[in-house]
C-alpha cells in the first residue's frame, strides 16, 4: 500500500505537464440528447416494450390517485347534502335504571314542548320526536272487522308516533293530503299518515273518501300518504300517528326508546349537537345522546386510505418491474453496442460521455414511459367520472410530478449498465 | 494549416511550442517503447523499440497474428500505455498526460480505419462521419458540411445519405475512411482496412490512402497480408514482440 504522501505527489507529478496538447473533449447536451434519442430509435418495437412496466407503474400511480380523490369526493358531496344537515337525540334514559335492569322502563326523557325548545334554536329548520308503538303484535288494517273478506292485512307495517315536527324533519313529499299538524297534535286527534308502502300494502290509494286504518280496532283516519322522504325511510313501510294520541292512548315507549330527529341549516349541525341536550333538560342532559354528521374531510380520509395504500403498493411493485424492466434492456444495449462504445472511445469520448448517453437513453425510456403513463392514468380517471357522472378530482401534485417519477426510475435504472458502458475497454470493444 | 488555426484559442504559449512541434517534430517517435503485460507471468508484447514516422510517410506494419501488431496499433492509437520508453505524437510527449487529454489527442490528432469498419448501422453515411466531430467541439454547423466534403475526398459524395446496409464492402469503408479523415487528423491509422474486402474493392480502398498519401497525409496501416505491406513507402515487419524495419 503506497502512502497517501506518495499518491498525492505522483498525483501531483502526473498533472506537472500542465500546458494541454488539446481541449479535452466535450459533448454539448444538444448532440448528448440527439445521440440517445437516436440510440432508443434504433430499436423502437424494444424501446416499447422496455417502456412498458413504467407506463403501468405510473399509470396505475395516477389512476389510483385520481380514483380515490374522485371517489372521496363523491362521497363527500353525498353525504355534504344530507346528513351535514340532520342531528340525532338519542333518548337513552338514566344509566341507573338501565343498570338495574328492572325492567320497569323510565318515563320518556323528552319533554312536552321539545318541538319547540329545539326548533327555537338559532340553525334549526325543523325538529320533532317519534318513537316506536309499544304494542306487541298489533293487528292493522283498514277495515274494522279483520277477517271481512276483502281487507287487506297489514301485517310486517311498523307503528310509529311522531311529533308534527319529526314529521316536517324527514322531509316528506306526499302523494295525498297532507301530514298531521300541531292542531292534530294539541287535541289528540285520532289522525295518521302512511308511508306509500304500508298505503298500498293496506290498499288505500285516494283520501277523497276519508278512509281510516284501525289498530287494535281503533279507528285514526288517514290524512296523508307519503309518496317520498329522505330520512328516517323505514317510516315508508309505517303508519304513522301523532305523538300526543299515542301517549294517551298507548303510554309510554318502552323496548325502544324515543328518538329525536333535528334538520338543520347547512353548516349549523355541528353547532345544534352541542347545545340540544342541554336545551331540551338543562336538569338532566346527560339523558341524551347527540349523533352529529360525520366531519366530511375525517370521512374523506378514512376511506381514500384504505385504498391508497394498497394500491399504491402495487403501483410501486409495477414501479420496479419497470426499472427492472429498463435496467435489464439498457445492459444488453450496452452489451450488443460493444462496439459502438469503443469506435465513441476512439472518437474522442470519454467514459463519463458514453455513461451519459446511456443514462440519457435510458432516463429518456423512463420520462417517456412516465408521460404515456401519466396521461392513459387521467383518461382512466376521466373516463370512470364521466361514465359514473361523477366530477373528476385530479390533484396536480400526483399528475405533474409523474413524469418525473418516471425519469428518476430510468435514472436509477440505468447507473449500473451506464457505468458497465463508460468501462469498456477501448482496444477490447474494437477488436470484434 | 487548418489545424494551426483550429489550434489557436487554446492559449498563445502552448500553440506556439505545439506549431513549432507540430511543422518540426515527427508524426511518432517512439524512444525504447516496451509493453508488458503483467503476468503472472508477464507477457512482453512489444519489445523496447525506436521508430520515427515522419509527416507525409506511408508505413504499413506486416506480422502475423499473434506477433504483437494489436498492442503496436493500441500504443500509437493511445487505447493503451507502453509500459517504458517514451512516446511523442506530433512531438507531445504523451506518457505523462492524463487520460483525459490523451482521449481529446485520439480524437483530434488519429484517424482510425477498423477492419470491421465500425458503422453505426441505422445512420446515414454522411450521419457516421459528422459522429467523429461531436466529441471535438466542431461547431454544429460546420459539421454536416466537412462530411460531406470527407465524403467527396473518397468518392462517396453520391452515396451520402444512403444507411450501411445500402452500402458494398468497398463503400462502407471508403465511408470508414471519410470518418477518419473528417477531423484532418496528423495520422491515419489502419488496422487491417482490407481484411473484410474482396480482392477488387481492397484494391480500390488501396488505392484511396494511396492517394491520400500522395496528397501529404502521414498513414500507417497494419496488416498481416504481404501484398499490402508492400504498397507502404516504408515497411516495418513486426515478430515475436520485435520490430525490424525493411531497408
Amino acid at each position: 500500500m503506497p502512502s497517501l504522501g506518495a499518491i498525492r505527489s505522483r498525483a501531483r507529478s502526473r498533472s506537472r505537464p500542465l500546458p494541454r496538447p488539446t481541449e479535452r473533449s466535450a459533448l454539448p447536451l444538444r448532440d448528448l440528447l440527439a445521440e440517445a434519442l437516436a440510440g432508443l430509435l434504433q430499436r423502437p418495437g424494444r424501446s416499447a416494450l422496455t417502456m412498458l412496466g413504467t407506463v403501468l407503474g405510473i399509470g396505475a400511480f395516477v389512476a389510483i390517485l385520481g380514483l380515490t380523490a374522485t371517489a372521496g369526493g363523491q362521497i363527500d358531496k353525498r353525504f355534504s347534502v344530507l346528513s351535514a344537515t340532520e342531528v340525532t337525540v338519542q333518548d337513552v334514559g338514566s344509566a341507573q335504571n338501565a343498570r338495574s335492569g328492572t325492567g320497569i322502563a323510565d318515563p320518556i326523557s323528552f319533554p312536552p314542548d321539545a318541538d319547540h325548545r329545539i326548533e327555537t334554536l338559532n340553525g334549526v329548520v325543523s325538529a320533532g320526536v317519534y318513537w316506536p308503538l309499544p304494542l306487541r303484535q298489533p293487528t292493522v288494517s283498514a277495515a274494522p272487522d279483520l277477517v271481512s273478506p276483502g281487507s287487506a292485512s297489514g301485517s310486517g307495517l311498523t307503528l310509529y308516533a311522531a311529533s308534527p315536527g319529526a314529521l316536517a324533519a324527514i322531509d316528506p313529499v306526499y302523494s295525498q293530503g297532507l301530514g298531521f299538524n300541531a292542531f292534530h297534535a294539541a287535541r289528540k286527534e285520532h289522525v295518521a299518515v302512511l308511508g306509500s308502502a304500508a298505503a298500498s300494502r293496506l290498499g288505500i290509494t285516494r283520501l277523497d273518501a276519508e278512509p281510516a286504518v284501525f289498530i287494535n280496532g281503533t279507528p285514526y283516519t288517514v290524512v296523508g300518504i307519503i309518496s317520498d322522504l329522505r330520512r328516517v325511510p323505514e317510516l315508508l313501510l309505517s303508519v304513522v300517528i301523532p305523538d300526543t294520541t299515542a301517549l294517551s292512548a298507548y303510554g309510554q315507549p318502552t323496548d325502544q326508546r324515543a328518538s329525536m330527529l333535528i334538520e338543520t341549516r347547512l353548516g349549523a349541525a355541528q353547532l345544534i349537537a352541542g347545545q340540544a341536550a342541554l336545551a331540551l333538560r338543562p336538569d338532566a342532559p346527560n339523558l341524551f345522546k347527540i349523533t352529529a354528521p360525520p366531519d366530511p374531510t375525517t370521512l374523506r380520509d378514512g376511506v381514500t386510505g384504505d385504498f391508497n395504500a394498497l394500491f399504491l403498493l402495487l403501483a410501486g411493485i409495477t414501479l420496479v418491474i419497470g426499472a427492472v424492466g429498463i435496467a435489464n434492456t439498457t445492459l444488453v444495449a450496452v452489451l450488443e453496442r460493444t462496439g459502438e462504445i469503443g469506435l465513441r472511445r476512439a472518437l474522442g469520448a470519454r467514459p463519463r460521455h458514453i455513461a451519459a448517453q446511456f443514462l440519457t437513453e435510458s432516463a429518456a425510456l423512463g420520462t417517456l414511459g412516465g408521460l404515456i403513463g401519466t396521461s392513459l392514468g387521467t383518461a382512466v380517471v376521466i373516463g370512470t367520472a364521466l361514465a359514473r357522472q361523477w366530477t373528476a378530482v385530479l390533484a396536480p401534485w400526483t399528475v405533474l410530478p409523474a413524469p418525473l417519477i418516471g425519469t428518476m426510475v430510468g435514472l436509477l435504472a440505468g447507473l449500473y449498465p451506464a457505468l458497465r458502458a463508460a468501462y469498456v475497454e477501448p482496444a477490447e470493444a474494437l477488436r470484434r | 494549416m487548418i489545424a494551426v488555426s483550429r489550434e489557436l484559442p487554446a492559449g498563445p504559449d502552448t500553440d506556439a511550442d505545439n506549431d513549432a512541434d507540430q511543422s518540426a517534430a515527427p508524426v511518432i517517435d517512439f524512444a525504447a517503447v516496451g509493453m508488458t503485460y503483467p503476468g503472472p507471468p508477464p507477457v512482453v508484447a512489444l519489445r523496447p523499440t525506436n521508430l520515427t514516422i515522419q509527416r507525409g510517410d506511408f508505413v504499413t506494419v506486416v506480422g502475423p497474428s499473434g506477433s504483437g501488431k494489436s498492442t503496436f496499433l493500441n500504443v500509437v492509437g493511445l487505447l493503451d500505455r507502453p509500459t517504458t520508453g517514451r512516446y511523442r505524437l506530433d512531438g507531445i510527449d504523451v506518457g505523462t498526460l492524463r487520460e483525459a487529454d490523451r482521449t481529446a489527442l485520439r480524437g483530434r490528432r488519429i484517424g482510425f480505419v477498423f477492419q470491421a469498419f465500425h458503422l453505426l448501422p441505422h445512420r446515414s453515411a454522411v450521419d457516421n462521419v459528422t459522429l467523429a466531430q461531436i466529441y471535438n467541439g466542431a461547431p454544429r454547423k460546420a459539421r454536416r458540411e466537412a462530411s460531406y466534403a470527407a465524403l467527396a475526398q473518397v468518392g462517396l459524395a453520391h452515396r451520402a445519405d444512403a444507411v450501411p446496409a445500402h452500402l458494398s464492402g468497398g463503400e462502407r469503408q471508403r465511408v470508414a475512411v471519410a470518418r477518419a479523415l473528417v477531423n484532418r487528423p496528423s495520422l491515419l491509422l489502419c488496422d487491417e482496412p482490407t481484411g473484410n474486402l474482396d480482392s477488387a474493392t481492397a484494391a480500390s480502398v488501396l488505392a484511396l490512402i494511396e492517394d491520400l498519401h500522395a496528397a501529404g497525409l502521414t498513414i500507417l496501416v497494419i496488416t498481416h497480408d504481404p501484398a499490402v505491406a508492400a504498397r507502404g513507402s516504408r515497411t516495418v515487419a513486426i515478430r515475436d514482440g520485435v520490430l525490424t524495419e525493411h531497408a
